[in-house]
């Protein structure tokens, strides 16, 4: 389905019960066709909740979604809206059905009726895709955190979502298992243009991204580029979210009387500034 | 270690009777146990004999490996014996020994309810020796469906088993995780009789079932995300086929069923 922004969300609001303070407060969140949308926020900001509001999991209890441009809220949408916008949860453990890897890549096809000729093809190339294939015939408990997650990947991937959505994908994993994954999906992104919704609270992760919105009680904080968000380091601060490490040091240099540019995120941008300031200072 | 446990106790192979589809060798099995109860005489079982010992040959199963089957019922064939032994009845008395007759009626009846037993165990494990779990549950869903008209959840039953044997290791991970952070904090598993033994286990259990419901409250939502809505209008990826090989086995069966009902009949 064609539409310029795949999920459009318009002054939601969700309460879990009906006295309980909101979850998520009147967000108003477009997201472009394809692009690599990271949420911050710390534990409890509501950002899980915006993820499941986005492929109707949750209901929203004021306001609306909409998913390439069909509303979350009416029945009949239900399963074009859970095609369209495809999730992976933190857990690997607990989001793999079937006891064989290519089984458990076919379990949204199958829920889908796709008939089964057809199925075979969209699930080699699902995996390879993440790069599974040769373990196409494993059993899911013999893999590791990161394989576990890019099957997960591949199964919403077979399902050929217009986004995805990633709420903490990447938590339960090791420092590789995380780079692993996230490069994966950072390149289904680029190469085959699916709109990607990650959820974390990696700093180094949401630096990567071509935007980031900050979530804070439920509201959005802050909403840009990664070089304008990180660039606001005491107000990230005071939000209770750690900062990339450069664009710290970045800031306290600043303090300290240095004229560095903003938007210093990585060790590269940082090296080739202070190169950059060392020169002007021999001149 | 734990990891690595084989569920069931399927043995991966290649061979003819691996390779038959799991409806059939349902099928045949209850087709096999039908032909035990209509064998009447002890010598009959000369057929159901021949018909085990060629398809654990076909299937390349041991003499060992079919007996391993019978060892954990060996307590109720010696009671299944030894009742019906020494409480039959009958009027051909062969040793008398207090209040305890020991007639010839007895000991035939002792010996066929044994081998009943026997040929029941062994020959149904042939099917579970030979199938894998998913196959096996994929097949009697198959077989179950038209019970739908009767409400019956063939569906639900083989999700249920699929689910099942997706989540036995995780959870015997778990298990081995949760031990072993009680007996860092000095839980004793393996002292004591056996109900100290079991209390201790109580403290193991909580923590368990706690987290198998927290993931199977996070699975139902993943495959909810994943458009899962029941049986109604869900495709297959692994297709079941029947082949000339089925057909033959089938075959084979009806034979053997054939002859065990005419052969006592006429002889």
């Amino acid at each position: 389905m064609d539409c310029i922004n795949p999920i459009e969300a318009q002054s939601v609001a969700y309460r879990y019960e009906e006295d309980a303070p909101l979850a998520v407060d009147h967000v108003t969140l477009s997201i472009a066709r394809g692009a690599f949308v990271s949420v911050l926020g710390h534990n409890g900001s509501g950002k899980s909740t915006l993820a499941k509001l986005m492929n109707a999991l949750y209901l929203p209890s004021e306001g609306c979604v909409l998913v390439c441009g069909l509303d979350t809220a009416k029945e009949e949408h239900l399963w074009d809206v859970r095609r369209h916008a495809g999730m992976v949860f933190q857990n690997p453990d607990n989001q793999i059905v079937a006891t064989v890897v290519r089984e458990d890549v076919a379990f949204g096809l199958e829920n889908l009726g796709v008939p089964q000729p057809e199925m075979v093809p969209r699930i080699d190339e699902a995996l390879e895709a993440v790069k599974m294939t040769e373990y196409a015939a494993a059993a899911p408990h013999m893999l590791s955190g990161g394989q576990k997650q890019r099957v997960a990947v591949a199964g919403v991937l077979a399902m050929r979502p217009d986004v995805m959505i990633l709420d903490e994908a990447t938590a339960m994993l090791d420092p590789s298992g995380r780079e692993e994954v996230f490069s994966t999906v950072r390149k289904l992104n680029r190469e085959k243009g699916i709109t990607v919704v990650w959820i974390t609270h990696f700093m180094e992760e949401a630096a990567l991204s071509d935007r980031v919105v900050v979530l804070h009680h439920g509201a959005i904080a802050m909403d840009g580029a990664p070089r304008e968000v990180f660039s606001h380091v005491a107000e990230l601060k005071t939000l209770g979210l750690d900062v990339p490490p450069m664009a710290e040091l970045a800031g306290m240099l600043r303090e300290d009387g240095l004229a560095l540019p903003a938007g210093i995120l990585t060790v590269d941008d940082m090296t080739k500034e202070l190169k950059a300031c060392l020169s002007r200072l021999n001149t | 270690m734990l990891k690595d446990i084989t569920l069931g106790q399927y043995l991966p192979g290649n061979t003819v009777v691996h390779r038959l589809d799991p409806r059939t060798k349902i099928l045949l099995t209850t087709a096999y146990i039908v032909l035990i109860f209509l064998v009447t005489s002890p010598l009959w079982y000369v057929v159901p004999a021949l018909y085990v010992a060629l398809a654990a040959r076909l299937a390349g199963l041991s003499f060992g490996q079919m007996l391993k089957s019978v060892k954990p019922l060996r307590l109720l064939l010696i009671l299944t014996f030894v009742l019906n032994l020494f409480f039959s009845g009958g009027t051909t008395v062969w040793v008398r020994w207090g209040i305890v007759n020991i007639t010839r009626e007895g000991v035939m009846l002792a010996i066929h309810f044994s081998m009943r037993l026997i040929f029941l165990v062994v020959g149904t494990s042939i099917l579970t020796l030979t199938t894998s779990p998913v196959a096996l549950s994929d097949g009697i869903e198959i077989l179950l469906k038209p019970l739908k008209v009767f409400h019956f959840p063939a569906h639900e039953l083989a999700m249920m088993m699929t689910i099942a044997l997706r989540f036995i290791p995780t959870l015997i991970e778990e298990t081995d995780k949760i031990m072993k952070a009680q007996q860092a904090r000095g839980a004793d598993f393996e002292s004591g009789n056996l109900i100290a033994r079991a209390k201790a286990m109580v403290p193991l259990l909580v923590p368990l079932f706690v987290s198998a419901f927290r993931r199977a409250g996070e699975l139902a939502m993943a495959m909810e995300a994943r458009c899962y809505h029941g049986g109604e209008g869900r495709t297959r990826l692994r297709v079941l086929r029947f082949t000339a090989d089925d057909a033959k086995a089938i075959l084979v069966t009806v034979a053997a069923l054939a002859l065990v009902v005419a052969g006592q009949k006429l002889l």
